[in-house]
């Protein structure tokens, strides 16, 4: 009963009597209806005490670190509004890539604070429950700091203001919202597979170093630090899922088909989101920092290799779907560009043909495929625009029903035919972009039949009527503002101007 | 044998601990992109508390890091006195 | 002379996202309601959640109160993540001071026997009912309903964690892992706990988010605080020692602050409609007098003879509040 006892406990014991030693079993309630949600998924866990704390942070020291890394944001943040930072951005095209972002994202950190705070709730285990807690915080704050990025470019850009209204409504927005609708919906365990694994570990690094050194890269100093600093909770949050998957492996045998099904699914799922990134880094930033194909590489084939093959002592197999996205690399960037490009008067990004030095460039990034896939077909498109004859597909193309991408991806070894399954379920087609995503459908037809098909309502008028008119008023999209061709656009106009008032006199 | 790695923000605090990390892991290597620097090591690389102490002249406590960091591959074992990063196999 | 340094002016094209102009008008918002309002997604759910299939994934049937509005329950505070976690930074900084000052003066080595058993038997089994206030809260964030009530109540699940390990940091420095074994031990079996422990693993089940919010922040909090942080902490000065003082600023500043906000998010349901004041009413009812009990087979061990008063204090602080909420 001494001090000194308390001196020679390490970080390990400290934390864990700070933790561990909380929790109790219950004996009034049942310990099953305290915790009625961690059994149902078919996961066996036989020792909660066997979960390894991954990072030991004591709320005192979050609460330290946390509020230092705000302070140091926030300056950042206001002296880069208060001196019109856009205008040092590299070009006004830049900005369509932090509006995908700002669409994309910061309204799914939110859905990650909520799954995160179920498993918070959820686990039966302390260690982590605590961990998903804090996970859970984190998320907000990422939601809110990139709300704050967002709020001054949203002041003097088009394309942001209706973030909110657009994300259950806008077909691509359909995209990650029908990610995280998935995830959520799932069971404490696989939403731990499917965000705090699939996402945080194997494909995270893929949506923000690459997205943040773009950033740095384009003179948006706002959104590099923002991101910058976000990461640096990430790596508390990858350290988690890993943890999860090893603890899960370690607990029963029976868990590993079930976690591999999940470790398919997810990473599928993932990848096929995250194609929105692989289009900003190959033409969005007007200086690029590496290729989609380049990050691929580093951050899924060695990176995720040397994840798996740490993995296959558990059992666990290297995802189908890696072949594929391999495969893909080369490819799903020029695809996706081009389904904007056609679709442009429905998306709140601008799009435009890539120039010169910028088709040379993903030439010599994408020697296997540019020139001869892609190339002409943007020449091509070039010239159309010069004739005064763009091409604008007005055909609304069907989703896919899981990843609920338009069709637009084609069939592995024959990047000229677009891919497309089907499957019958209970008297209905269900249309697939790939095989993994039928796979997916085949698993669990229940719950992707309920899924909320963008291109599917248009036509019933359930989305302002029918019209395309009514349905841009619906999705809070404003015609010649919002949409369409960068070239002649508000925002291209506006930042010459500006760009102009800041550097001369007039 | 799979690399580990590790990336700080670029800043003057995250200077000593890059340095203290080459220094203590021979082999590991650091590329620089803009707003950050990132380490890379084959199978396994580790912070060392005293190591960076000695070149800040003060008491470090390892969580710090937390501030600096951007990402980390590998499995982490961190305490007092170490934070390290590793593939087992 | 002056020295005038300016930024050019820019004229923007609008104020703010067109979900604020719609609440507020087209003028620049705050970070707060940048970071609150409406970011919790509200129809168009993809999937019913396999854990509740019957419901959506966000659906404001998880509770029995209704409102037009769910961000009627915006945090007075207008805490964002930022201004949450450097409030709470300042808080602990001052705190770990007072704390430090304690173990310096070496005030835990040297407590008197009186005040060592009080910590091992009033303060230290506390320590469970944080962590069980951390689990309702994280209940209520996760299935409430709107950004302004569950970001509130993930920041108040995070204090009440940190409350837990600060007091577990208090057991450490005076008895190491050793005290806090005994304390929990006192939390399992002894009788003048059970009451208590009933009340914490009965909210555990509650299903219905706002009822479990009243049941703790509101009906247990509202006897907790006053008993452990004003009264005993009283009592623990009698020893001459101001050792518990000193290690409980951070809860007793905290409990000041939070008692604000919890009656504002009770207000707020409580005036929506008729309905929800009665069943408020009926709730603060049902758990304020098992609270009441729970504490005061505690307050028995302290005070003795002066159980009476203190509980007549604590209630009198408890009706007043009430009052000012108007109910």
């Amino acid at each position: 009963m001494d001090m000194k006892a308390t001196k020679k406990l390490g970080l390990k014991d400290r934390y864990r009597n700070q933790t561990r030693g909380l929790h109790w079993d219950t004996t009034y309630q049942p310990m099953d209806e305290v915790f009625p949600y961690d059994k149902y998924e078919g996961i066996k866990i036989h020792d909660w005490e066997k979960w390894e704390d991954p990072f030991r942070l004591t709320m005192d020291a979050y609460w330290k670190y946390q509020a230092e890394k705000e302070r140091k944001l926030y300056a950042v943040l206001d002296a880069f509004n208060q001196s019109n930072g856009h205008l040092n951005v590299t070009d006004a095209r830049y900005i369509n890539a932090i509006k995908l972002f700002f669409a994309a994202i910061p309204l799914h950190e939110y859905m990650a604070h909520r799954g995160f705070a179920i498993a918070g709730r959820q686990f039966r285990g302390v260690g982590p429950r605590v961990a998903c807690q804090m996970q859970s915080i984190d998320e907000i704050r990422h939601m809110q700091t990139q709300m704050h990025t967002a709020s001054n470019y949203n002041k003097y850009y088009n394309g942001m203001h209706a973030v909110h209204h657009q994300l259950p409504r806008m077909w691509y927005a359909s995209v990650p919202k029908s990610f995280f609708d998935d995830a959520i919906t799932a069971g404490p365990f696989e939403w731990m597979i499917a965000i705090g694994f699939s996402f945080e570990y194997v494909l995270t690094n893929l949506l923000f170093v690459p997205f943040m050194s773009g950033a740095a890269y384009n003179g948006d100093l706002g959104s590099m630090t923002f991101g910058f600093s976000a990461q640096s909770d990430e790596a508390r949050h990858m350290t988690l899922g890993l943890e999860c998957i090893k603890f899960m492996l370690e607990q029963d045998p029976d868990n590993l088909p079930i976690v591999q099904r999940w470790i398919d699914k997810w990473t599928w799922r993932g990848t096929r989101v995250l194609s929105l990134v692989a289009m900003m880094m190959d033409y969005m930033l007007p200086k690029r920092v590496m290729s989609w194909k380049e990050a691929w590489e580093i951050y899924f084939e060695q990176n995720g290799g040397a994840l798996f093959k740490d993995l296959e002592r558990y059992g666990i197999k290297l995802p189908k779907c890696a072949l594929q996205g391999i495969e893909e690399k080369e490819h799903i960037s020029h695809q996706l560009w081009a389904g904007i490009y056609q679709w442009n008067f429905g998306t709140s990004v601008h799009s435009w043909v890539p120039s010169d030095d910028e088709l040379d460039w993903l030439s010599a990034k994408y020697p296997n495929t540019f020139d001869k896939y892609y190339r002409p077909r943007w020449e091509f498109w070039r010239e159309q625009e010069k004739t005064g004859t763009q091409f604008i597909n007005t055909g609304l193309a069907e989703n896919c029903q899981v990843c609920q991408f338009p069709m637009l991806f084609t069939e592995p070894g024959d990047p000229t035919t677009l891919c497309h399954r089907e499957t019958h379920y209970k008297e209905e087609r269900y249309h697939f972009c790939s095989d993994h995503c039928k796979e997916i459908f085949e698993n669990e037809p229940e719950k992707y039949i309920q899924a909320w098909l963008p291109m599917n309502q248009l036509p019933q008028g359930t989305c302002g009527g029918g019209t395309l008119e009514g349905w841009m008023e619906w999705v809070h999209l404003v015609p010649g503002q919002d949409n369409g061709n960068f070239e002649g656009s508000q925002d291209q106009a506006n930042f010459q101007k500006w760009k102009g008032q800041v550097t001369g006199n007039n | 044998m799979s690399n580990v790695f590790i990336a700080f923000q670029t800043t003057e605090d995250s200077r000593p601990i890059v340095e203290s990390i080459l220094a203590d892991n021979p082999g590991a290597k650091a590329t620089e992109s803009p707003g950050m620097v990132k380490i890379d090591a084959e199978g396994s690389l580790t912070v060392k508390r005293t190591s960076i102490e000695e070149r800040i002249g003060r008491a470090f406590d390892l969580q710090e890091l937390q501030v600096h960091l951007i990402t980390i591959s590998g499995h982490l074992d961190e305490d007092d006195d170490e934070f390290t990063l590793a593939w087992p196999n | 002379m002056q020295l005038d340094l300016q930024a050019i002016t820019l004229q923007p094209l609008r104020h703010t996202f067109d979900n604020l102009k719609e609440r507020f008008g087209d003028k620049p918002a705050t970070r707060y309601q940048e970071g609150t309002y409406d970011i919790q997604q509200n129809y168009l759910y993809h999937y019913r959640p396999t854990w509740d299939p019957d419901r959506e994934i966000f659906d404001e049937r998880r509770t029995a109160i209704k409102m037009a509005d769910w961000y009627k329950f915006a945090d007075p505070r207008q805490y964002y993540y930022g201004t949450y976690t450097i409030a709470r930074s300042r808080q602990q900084e001052a705190a770990d001071a007072n704390f430090q000052l304690a173990l310096d003066e070496g005030l835990a080595d040297t407590a008197p026997d009186s005040l060592r058993k009080l910590l091992l038997t009033v303060l230290l089994p506390m320590r469970h009912v944080e962590w069980g206030a951390n689990m309702n809260n994280t209940f209520i964030s996760s299935y409430s309903y709107g950004t302004a009530i569950n970001a509130a109540t993930i920041f108040h699940a995070m204090d009440r964690l940190g409350i837990a390990q600060s007091i577990s940091r208090v057991g450490l420095a005076v008895g190491g892992e050793e005290i806090l074994d005994e304390a929990k031990t006192l939390w399992m079996d002894a009788p003048q706990w059970q009451p208590l422990r009933r009340y914490v693993e009965d909210t555990l089940v509650v299903k219905d988010w706002f009822e479990l919010f009243i049941a703790q922040n509101l009906a247990l909090d509202s006897f907790l605080y006053p008993f452990l942080y004003t009264h005993v902490s009283k009592e623990a000065g009698k020893s001459g020692s101001p050792f518990y003082t000193l290690a409980t600023t951070f809860q007793k500043e905290w409990y000041g602050e939070t008692s604000r906000w919890v009656d504002a998010m009770v207000k707020a349901a409580a005036n929506e409609s008729a309905e929800n004041k009665a069943l408020v009413q009926g709730w603060i009812q049902a758990y304020r007098a098992k609270a009441e009990a729970a504490v005061t087979a505690l307050a028995e061990t302290v005070f003795a003879g002066n159980t009476a008063g203190v509980m007549a204090a604590i209630n009198a602080d408890l009706d007043a509040r009430l009052k000012k909420i108007g109910l």
